[in-house]
């Protein structure tokens, strides 16, 4: 029977997850072969964890990619390992080392920034798999390019994204017919903010390598930024290396993702400090993304992610 | 009915090219306090770089590098917002009529429309299109910014000239409610912040109006519930589960349900969440179902309870069509209707939405942008609901077969005012 004139209060995160979970569900029924990118961040941990509640019991029917630019927080691979290893899943690395070797891109030297790269590693791979669809962890409320971009987003034979050539997409009818050589990209957490993914983190206990919490270590201070100094980050002349007690926002390519100076070793801890912050995830931690004024909109047309 | 509320609000804005959508957005981030210290700072490098003033408002949600350039917005920009009452979803739409189908995008999911107007300038006809589409998609609530009112000096005359104006269209097109609102989005008048100038307006600011809006209306219903499968699960130990999103009504164990089109009666066994069994799944959800009888159920069939919708292969619809290419009688597409796809056929078009006059003309054609009556036959057979009966099973695309390009968005049945 239906029920006359009913009300019901529904919780915010409840809906984000049943969105994705959508998502996640629709493009794996209208795509050949999808991938899902697990770069090991949070926003990939959070979409693996929604695929895998997509799929269960069954195992997930796609591999997954790490996009690896060779510079890598060890922190970072021991998680992506270990989640692997967790969930049996099929693990293909797109490397950026190796399209360097095969002369596919310029090497920018031991110590250079590897980030822009991996478009190409990345194009490669989704070429030599045949995939038709790559699952990312990307958010709306991360940049001003990005909060312009569909929830399937379509590249085409080049990889290439035209914001003016958007496909309409109306309510939740989401259409990932490609032609051979296309691909979409698939944005299952869009709508989610930074603030939602570490509630739902919070709520569902979903793991994270442990860079993302407060941890003492050395540091210098470049461009706004404090960068790690490991193997992949010297001193510059005039820098002087202190040590910090510091988290990462953001996980990307460790020659060019900064640290912020923190305390917070909880979950909650991060919550109560990103609450009462005045900067902005990328703003804090990303290198990348101050080229230019639309430093990321020039690489997500080139087919970043 | 059945209405899941959030203390979220979905709205979109709608009007015409230079109105001010943008920089009106903008106003509302900033003196809200939405925007991190560093994103303000590019806005206003970005503004001297382009010698604009200190700070362009409109920069905040117009990001890419053309729209920038040319001072347009080209499409939808999504933003989130909250304040202490309630959460927010914008979507910052495009005005020229060159990009309605983005605009179309933004309103199909939104709760209310935020229209912009120059009210030194009244109601453009882009601005009475965007009315048309958002209330041909079901949006039943406006607020209207009468924006620049700086610039007439705050005359109330003009402002009550857009008032009568705005209810000669949104009466007509069935909005429930249309509240008026003299702004300044440069100045920052009436938007968050009350205006000192219109003393002789004793109305809500927009934000005011935002938060006392109805949030949730999108998913508003008054069918049974609906679950269109989307991918069958294989459970351990045998059995299979039917994986979708709950749309219409609420599914309660024990539920009687139907599987559509094969119109095979069972019994809901179990309902499986994302985070374990549930006793009840309401319209939004993500879940699969266990039911009581062998079914062969796949994806594109449906669950329902009663009342049950019709399976047809053919159906009036209203559609607005995005291609550069006219659709006429005999056009040849394919359909996509939830989880289903199948090829479709243009019967016959019985006539387009004259903007201007809000009528119904004859028309053999319907070309780029415009709204029309169609009526289509499919190959497979569609479980479907009126469109203003369930938004969900009363939607579908229209997908050019060559391209893969989405080409018109379509509703079934007809609104009352066409």
């Amino acid at each position: 029977m239906t029920n006359s004139s009913d009300t019901f209060a529904v919780n915010h995160l409840d809906l984000l997850e049943a969105h994705a979970i959508f998502i996640l569900r629709e493009v794996v029924a209208e795509c050949e072969r999808p991938v899902l990118l697990f770069s090991g961040g949070k926003d990939s941990a959070v979409l693996l964890h929604l695929a895998i509640k997509a799929f269960a019991p069954q195992q997930l029917p796609f591999p997954v990619m790490h996009v690896d630019t060779g510079h890598n927080f060890p922190e970072v691979l021991e998680y992506r390992d270990m989640m692997v290893a967790k969930y049996g899943l099929k693990l293909v690395v797109a490397s950026v080392q190796e399209a360097i070797d095969k002369g596919r891109v310029a090497d920018p030297g031991p110590l250079g920034m590897r980030n822009r790269l991996q478009t190409t590693a990345l194009l490669d791979a989704i070429n030599d798999h045949k995939f038709d669809a790559a699952f990312g962890g990307a958010r709306r409320d991360e940049d001003k390019a990005r909060a312009k971009e569909r929830v399937l987003s379509f590249r085409d034979a080049f990889g290439q994204w035209d914001p003016r050539q958007q496909r309409p997409e109306l309510w939740q009818l989401y259409q990932g017919k490609v032609n051979a050589g296309e691909h979409l990209r698939a944005f299952p957490l869009s709508d989610w903010t930074e603030l939602d993914i570490w509630k739902y983190i919070q709520r569902e206990n979903v793991p994270l390598p442990t860079i993302y919490f407060a941890h003492n270590r050395p540091v210098v201070h470049r461009d706004g930024m404090w960068l790690a100094v490991g193997e992949f980050v010297h001193p510059r002349h005039g820098e002087v290396v202190e040590r910090h007690t510091v988290r990462f926002r953001t996980v990307g390519d460790a020659s060019c993702t900064g640290a912020v100076r923190s305390g917070a070793e909880t979950v909650e801890a991060i919550i109560a400090e990103i609450q009462v912050t005045n900067v902005s995830e990328r703003g804090a931690t990303r290198a990348d993304d101050k080229f230019s004024e639309t430093a990321m909109e020039d690489r997500k047309r080139e087919g970043y992610f | 009915m059945t209405t899941v509320t959030s203390d979220l609000l979905r709205f979109a804005t709608v009007g015409s090219v230079d109105d001010g959508k943008s920089t009106l957005i903008g106003r509302l981030l900033v003196d809200t306090r939405q925007l991190f210290d560093d994103q303000l700072d590019a806005v206003a490098e970005a503004s001297a770089k382009r010698g604009v003033g200190d700070l362009d408002l409109s920069f905040i949600t117009d990001g890419l590098r053309a729209e920038r350039e040319q001072g347009i917005t080209i499409d939808v920009a999504y933003r989130y917002a909250a304040t202490p009452t309630r959460k927010f979803v914008i979507a910052d739409c495009p005005g020229h009529v060159q990009y309605t189908r983005n605009m179309a995008t933004g309103a199909s999911t939104a709760d209310v429309a935020l229209v912009v107007l120059d009210a030194t300038k009244g109601l453009k006809e882009q601005t009475r299109r965007h009315l048309c589409i958002a209330a041909l998609l079901g949006v039943r609530h406006v607020i209207v910014a009468a924006n620049k009112m700086d610039v007439c000096d705050w005359d109330q005359t003009v402002y009550q000239a857009v008032v009568d104006q705005v209810h000669s269209v949104v009466d007509r097109l069935g909005y429930r409610d249309a509240t008026v609102i003299p702004v300044s989005a440069l100045k920052g008048d009436n938007v968050v912040e009350r205006s000192l100038y219109a003393t002789w307006y004793e109305g809500p600011t927009v934000l005011e109006a935002l938060e006392a809006a109805p949030a949730g209306s999108w998913a508003t219903s008054s069918t049974g519930a609906r679950l269109p499968v989307q991918w069958v699960l294989r459970q351990l130990g045998g059995g299979r589960t039917y994986a979708g999103m709950v749309n219409g009504a609420t599914f309660n164990l024990g539920d009687e349900v139907t599987l559509l089109p094969q119109g095979v009666a069972t019994t809901v066994r179990a309902i499986h969440g994302p985070s374990g069994d549930l006793p009840a799944a309401i319209p939004g959800l993500s879940i699969d179902l266990d039911v009581a009888d062998d079914t062969d159920a796949g994806r594109g069939d449906l669950f329902a309870t009663a009342p049950l919708p019709q399976v047809t292969k053919e159906f009036d619809a209203t559609v607005c069509w995005f291609s550069d290419h006219a659709l006429s009688s005999g056009t040849r597409l394919r359909l996509k209707h939830t989880t289903r796809s199948t090829p479709v056929m243009v019967k016959s078009l019985s006539g387009t939405m004259d903007v201007e006059t809000l009528s119904v003309v004859e028309s053999s054609q319907l070309a780029l942008n415009e709204i029309g009556l169609v009526h289509l036959v499919t190959a497979d057979p569609l479980v479907v609901d009126d469109y203003r009966d369930n938004r969900v099973t009363g939607s579908f695309v229209l997908i050019d077969e060559r391209s893969n390009a989405t080409v018109a968005a379509g509703m079934i049945g007809h609104a009352d005012f066409l």
